[in-house]
């Protein structure tokens, strides 16, 4: 363990704070998904990945991490901030004009940490595979790693890409699906249901492992494990519980907070319940 | 009309097939993936020479396209290959985003383009894949006239850093083009020197220009006939030098007139030159089963055609 557990919460405490106040600085952007996924990027960027803020497109020799989901781009702004990409100071021009940190993560201005755009859902995927089978033509053992919505498994070019996976013996993949039962119009289980994941990845060829992605010791051992199962044939994914809007309390277990910025006062109010526990931008 | 001899047909995909091969052999980083139709885009000799280096992607274009942009962030140098049609409408989001915006160094490489593709019909024969990919920031387009030029066309878009469309077909046509040719992307190609008519073809409809430029000196008229072969970047000063010389322009391609090279040539002449134009294309139409011959008569991309244009376009010219 690089961190304490301890140590590793109280980043994602901060991270926190980043979100809820750069979603109200310019008051639009995804709250809900972001703060959900602040423990399990929190994990990976302090504690899992192999990887350097100096920062190479080729990423080889390093550990690569895609998000597919990409509106959460505040989690993952934030998270690259705090490891080094770039100054923390930077986060509060998220979203306004001549920004590198655009609405939707982009290669296009340059941002370091940033590999590929994504916001069009059902991308990632198919990237982070092909990122991954270009390690292995150039013997690279390091890993990759890709982010998806639960919602955006609905898009039929994920299904693609999870045929090929297993086919192709991906096994330098861990995939991660943020499974919160909530999309833009509702829950997934009203909106499309998505059954049982589980059972449906396994049937495609995939080692699946379960975690909480919102308890820190959790989603911490359930990275470490799934590094551990790289390697042997498989892709593996992280089907990863979590909670939209979660430690925000008002924010949490419903879809409203998906893509809504705080006002002042709920922003006084999301703030009081998340300590600073390094120095706010 | 400078004469243009050939000793044999091929087909554009072979050339495609031949260049491919040759590219991977000078760089180690290029692979190829292909969606299902490896026989059709005549990769066979680079995956027997590469089979570590070719990923058959199955009937997953997204995929494709996706696992591409993706193999580009280590360094790779990546081909796709399906036909037209597949490589560009079907998958015009993820060429969007994890492709031209995400300004990654994928070679598209389409076969089977518009009408020649022939009895497969309208759901395979795409006449608006040159603009989709030409409105696409940064991306270069590139439609091939023969054997020799589409395999020269292949080994220097390797060598080139960006997002390419390489846009080639399916039936055997006249090899009429230099074997050792230096392919330079946006630059022009000038088939034949005239002073009554520019006449600027691109694809199939390169030969097609050079018979039509034969018909039209036995009737008098000197057509200067240029070769654009790539739609993006536009070699501007090639066209606005002979357009400024002939006073007159037909355009000739096998696409839908609207959105193709005639639009790109109309849109530069407009602002800098404005001129007579005609337009050899196909009009606002999907196509349908038949031969590749039968299609080209019945849609107006023949000779025939071109000649009609030029005697048209003179006479709005005032010539």
């Amino acid at each position: 363990m690089k961190h304490k557990i301890s140590e590793l919460e109280d980043i994602a405490a901060q991270v926190r704070r980043d979100i809820v106040r750069m979603v109200h600085a310019c008051q639009s952007g995804h709250p809900g998904g972001s703060l959900g996924c602040a423990d399990f990027m929190t994990a990976l960027y302090f504690e899992i990945m192999n990887h350097s803020t100096d920062f190479k497109m080729d990423g080889k020799g390093e550990d690569l991490f895609f998000l597919s989901n990409g509106h959460i781009s505040p989690v993952f702004y934030s998270v690259l901030a705090r490891s080094g990409y770039f100054e923390i100071s930077e986060l509060a021009t998220f979203r306004k004009l001549n920004s590198r940190l655009q609405g939707h993560p982009t290669t296009h201005e340059g941002l370091p940490g940033i590999r590929i755009a994504s916001g069009s859902l059902g991308q990632g995927m198919s990237v982070a595979i092909g990122a991954a089978q270009a390690k292995k033509l150039n013997k690279d053992h390091s890993l990759v790693f890709v982010l998806l919505g639960d919602g955006e498994l609905q898009e039929g070019q994920n299904w693609e890409a999870i045929m090929y996976a297993p086919h192709n013996k991906v096994d330098n993949l861990i995939a991660s699906i943020d499974y919160n039962g909530q999309q833009i119009d509702g829950p997934t289980e009203k909106v499309l249901s998505l059954e049982n994941l589980q059972a449906k990845f396994e049937a495609f060829g995939w080692h699946v492992i379960n975690s909480d992605g919102n308890d820190m010791d959790a989603i911490t051992k359930a990275l470490h494990y799934a590094k551990s199962l790289t390697g042997k044939g498989k892709p593996i994914l992280n089907l990863m519980s979590t909670q939209m809007g979660a430690g925000v309390d008002f924010m949490m277990g419903s879809h409203k907070w998906h893509g809504v910025a705080p006002n002042d006062e709920q922003l006084a109010a999301a703030l009081a319940q998340l300590s600073t526990t390094l120095k706010d931008y | 009309m400078k004469k243009y001899t050939y000793t044999e047909k091929k087909d554009t995909r072979s050339g495609f097939g031949a260049g491919l091969l040759e590219a991977g052999k000078k760089n180690p980083e290029v692979v190829a993936l292909c969606a299902d139709l490896v026989g059709s885009l005549k990769m066979d000799a680079f995956i027997k020479e590469f089979p570590e280096r070719f990923f058959q992607i199955g009937i997953a274009e997204a995929n494709m396209i996706g696992i591409a942009a993706g193999l580009t962030i280590g360094g790779k140098v990546p081909f796709t290959g399906t036909f037209a049609n597949f490589s560009t409408g079907r998958v015009y989001d993820q060429i969007r985003q994890s492709v031209a915006y995400s300004d990654k160094n994928v070679k598209i490489c389409a076969s089977h383009a518009g009408l020649t593709l022939g009895e497969d019909g309208a759901t395979h024969q795409i006449l608006e894949d040159i603009g989709l990919m030409k409105m696409l920031p940064g991306m270069t387009v590139i439609n091939t006239c023969d054997y020799n030029q589409t395999k020269a066309a292949t080994i220097a878009i390797a060598e080139h850093h960006g997002p390419v469309y390489l846009r080639f077909g399916r039936p055997v046509i006249p090899v009429f083009t230099d074997p050792d040719q230096k392919f330079e992307i946006g630059k022009a190609w000038m088939v034949n020197e005239g002073t009554d008519v520019t006449i600027i073809a691109t694809g199939h409809m390169v030969w097609k220009a050079i018979e039509a430029g034969e018909k039209l000196a036995e009737l008098g008229i000197d057509a200067e006939i240029i070769n654009i072969h790539t739609i993006k970047p536009l070699d501007e000063e090639a066209i606005l030098k002979s357009v400024k010389k002939t006073g007159c322009v037909v355009t000739c391609e096998e696409h839908n007139k609207f959105g193709g090279l005639g639009e790109s040539v109309a849109r530069l002449l407009s602002t800098e030159l404005p001129t007579p134009q005609e337009f050899v294309a196909v009009n606002d139409s999907f196509g349908e089963s038949g031969t590749p011959d039968q299609l080209m008569t019945k849609y107006g991309l023949d000779s025939i055609n071109i000649i009609e244009a030029a005697q048209k376009v003179m006479k709005r010219a005032n010539k």
